[in-house]
């Protein structure tokens, strides 16, 4: 007999085997998922759940495909979050602080609370990247925010209404965009292949019968 | 946790570890990776195929969960639907939200035309979410679209169509560089040289990476650029057939609503497929790395049209699925691993191979360690071989895990795995479809006005894809059938709306004595418990 737990989903009981996650808890309980589920591999943030353990004080977080269950779980989903996206042309903004109180102007209400951080289900600094957006260090922020996966748990526990990932969102493209350094290498081969410095090679090549092509290939010298 | 097998296992990969990380396996011979396909490549299994009696590819064969759908039953009867009755009117209609679609809306969108998405699931629930060790562009010194053509070449078994393959490498620094002008982060050094390395069967250091999270901060931002724009986004809205105007042109599709299972008919003066693969068919019984919704709809949907398929019978198996723990069993371990150096060892702490072979033979040669050679470490679901994580660190210095694979160390710490310590367990798990719609340079398919992109293409890459390639498949392509689409568009007016080809197809199935229970597109995977 498999070793079974019980676990509440939306606080009816299930029975299910102990070694699934959420989200194959929630399948084996007999739920034929649309929302709530997308990559099933921790990237996408469909998944966002919220889960208390009976008799616990604390809320948790986390991704359903990523988690597994234990006795006595109250599970909720949350497929969705209405995360405010403000709306920009990337060609016309510029990285500075006066984007973030123009677009985001909410973040400046943030009252330090931490929950944010605290429910962050990829245990990301939260409220220090929205701190480093506030003053317009796009860089930091979008470092510290990288591996958000925008559930938007965050956002649910928010008092001051901020829509974290979507300012992470912005930061880091004001980041990619402008601030970190040009790569001349890929600004001198994008124009040599438009002025058909690889033309001929190339044709070269798609000419050769396949046998050559596979002496080429076989023999080819590999980079250390 | 771990059985006393595993632990004594992992004892040996320790002990071994430093003169593991100095070795430098053979690479195997062109007549070794042969035979070894041959062997235990799992398309090479002859009985895990079928021939198809209808359609355009009759004859052909294609894995048999495959050609179960392909022969189904429509999820309509034609004549049960109004096409007078249009919901939505566009130009360009997008079928896929994910790093092809995002794309080719976004190049539609510059060329005037007006554009709108379909997607069964949300907008970046997607394979390219998924992607996690880089994207491929030849814009170092050392290195040439043409060095990056026959490493793609040879790695695909010579197969794949050369002019696709052409525009693929040939477009490829411009597509990073476009991704970076709409703000893509990249690994770069401070003077802005990208961080390259290598994948397997690359012959320069070329792979592109945010980290191990590449493919999802792409497809983020091109969300968000899809956004920006305002191009319309129907979500939770599936595809489930084309509709043809009265000169068999593609000229819309049947939609479905995911959660009201409301029938909506969308017209459009030219199509875009961008559906993506097919791991969630489970091809064979194995796990995937796919997300939930790659159930190769565009291909039911475009065969059933009228459109030729090409390499519908190759698939790529990653060699790197996760083996253990089980919760994650078939989560995709990135090649990236092994490209920072990490290799690949057996029960008894051997490397038993170069770890940098191309996917199909690594995914091949582990089968083997595991079968034939009795050299692999069983698990709760099945077997699986080292992949030995701490060697990345012994080799580029402690904090590399964090700083380069910072998804993987989250993935495995979440079950007590210290990635940095220990090696994982691996095995491989359903990838990639190597094959798809068979399209020309302007990724129009046999039927007119029906372009295709992303995963959903065949030919690109012939019978097996290199990492790193995929990414990059999905913009180029995307942006041109974009492009393509919005200029075909400009110039069509769209005929008399029809289903005939649906009923056309029943008839053919019907004559060729099929009758099926089965309706597809399946949209969806059914993982609830089996009574």
């Amino acid at each position: 007999m498999e070793n079974m737990v019980h676990v509440f989903l939306m606080g009816k009981q299930y029975e299910v085997p102990a070694n699934l996650t959420i989200m194959g808890a929630m399948e084996y309980a007999g739920y034929q998922l649309v929302r709530g589920c997308g990559c099933r591999n921790g990237f996408c943030g469909a998944c966002a759940t919220i889960y208390r353990i009976k008799g616990d004080r604390e809320l948790k977080v986390c991704l359903a495909c990523q988690t597994q269950v234990e006795d006595n779980m109250y599970v909720a989903t949350l497929p969705f979050f209405p995360l405010v996206k403000q709306v920009y042309d990337i060609n016309e903004i510029k990285p500075e602080q006066q984007v973030m109180m123009q677009l985001y102007p909410e973040i400046y209400a943030c009252i330090g609370c931490n929950a944010c951080t605290k429910s962050c289900t990829q245990e990301l600094n939260v409220m220090q990247y929205i701190a480093y957006a506030q003053r317009g260090d796009f860089e930091k922020c979008a470092e510290e925010s990288f591996d958000c996966v925008m559930c938007g748990v965050c956002s649910s526990r928010c008092p001051a209404g901020i829509s974290h990932p979507q300012v992470a969102m912005l930061a880091r493209r004001l980041n990619g965009k402008y601030l970190a350094p040009k790569s001349q290498h890929l600004e001198n081969r994008v124009k040599e292949i438009k002025d058909g410095d690889f033309t001929e090679l190339i044709e070269n090549l798609m000419q050769k019968p396949i046998e050559e092509l596979q002496e080429l290939y076989n023999h080819r010298e590999i980079e250390k | 946790m771990y059985t006393n097998e595993m632990v004594e296992s992992m004892k040996k990969v320790a002990a071994a570890r430093e003169a593991n990380a100095d070795l430098e396996p053979r690479r195997m011979t062109a007549e070794e990776k042969d035979t070894l396909l041959k062997t235990y490549h799992p398309d090479y299994k002859q009985g895990e195929f079928a021939e198809l009696a209808v359609g355009p590819n009759k004859g052909g064969k294609v894995p048999t969960e495959l050609a179960a759908l392909l022969q189904a039953n429509s999820r309509i009867d034609p004549a049960d639907v109004d096409l007078a009755q249009v919901d939505y009117d566009t130009d360009v209609l997008i079928i896929g939200g994910g790093g092809a679609g995002a794309s080719a809306a976004i190049e539609a969108d510059n060329a005037g035309a007006k554009v709108m998405i379909v997607t069964k699931l949300r907008m970046g629930d997607a394979n390219t979410m998924m992607a996690e060790g880089g994207i491929q562009a030849a814009d170092k010194e050392n290195d040439s679209p043409a060095i990056h053509y026959l490493d793609a070449f040879g790695g695909g078994h010579f197969a794949a169509k050369p002019e696709l393959l052409r525009t693929l490498v040939t477009e490829a620094p411009e597509a990073i560089q476009w991704l970076n002008d709409l703000g893509v982060e990249f690994d770069k050094a401070p003077d802005g040289t990208m961080v390259t390395t290598h994948g397997g069967g690359t012959s320069r250091k070329r792979m592109h990476a945010a980290k191990d999270y590449s493919g999802a901060e792409i497809m983020r931002t091109l969300r968000d650029e899809v956004l920006n724009r305002q191009i319309p986004v129907v979500d939770f809205t599936a595809a489930i057939e084309l509709i043809l105007d009265e000169n068999g042109r593609a000229a819309g599709a049947v939609l479905l609503n995911m959660e009201t299972h409301e029938i909506l008919i969308a017209r459009a003066k030219t199509v875009i497929m961008a559906t993506g693969g097919a791991g969630r068919l489970h091809y064979q019984g194995f796990p995937t790395s796919n997300h939930y919704g790659a159930t190769a709809d565009g291909l039911i949907l475009a065969y059933r049209a009228g459109a030729k398929l090409l390499y519908p019978d190759t698939l790529q198996y990653h060699p790197t699925g996760a083996a253990y723990p089980e919760q994650i069993f078939g989560a995709l371990v990135t090649e990236k691993v092994r490209s920072l150096g990490a290799k690949l060892i057996n029960v008894d702490g051997e490397a038993f191979m170069h770890p940098l072979e191309t996917r199909d033979v690594a995914a091949a040669s582990i089968i083997r360690e595991c079968s034939d050679h009795g050299k692999g470490v069983k698990t709760a679901d099945g077997i699986g071989v080292w992949l030995d994580t701490p060697m990345i660190e012994l080799k580029n210095g402690e904090g590399t895990i964090e700083k380069r694979i910072p998804a993987m160390m989250r993935m495995f710490g979440k079950y007590g795995i210290d990635i940095r310590k220990e090696p994982i367990l691996v095995y491989p798990t359903l990838h990639y479809q190597n094959g798809g719609i068979d399209i020309a340079k302007n990724c129009e398919s046999g039927v007119e006005n029906l372009f295709v992109a992303g995963e959903a293409v065949g030919g690109i890459h012939g019978r097996n894809r290199l990492m790193g390639n995929s990414l990059l498949d999905i913009i180029v392509f995307g942006r041109n059938a974009g492009k393509n689409a919005a200029a075909k568009a400009a110039d069509t007016s769209v005929g008399a709306l029809s289903l005939q080809h649906v009923t056309d197809f029943a008839k053919e199935l019907s004559a060729a004595g099929i009758h099926s229970d089965v309706v597809s597109p399946k949209l969806l995977p059914d993982y609830r418990r089996k009574k």
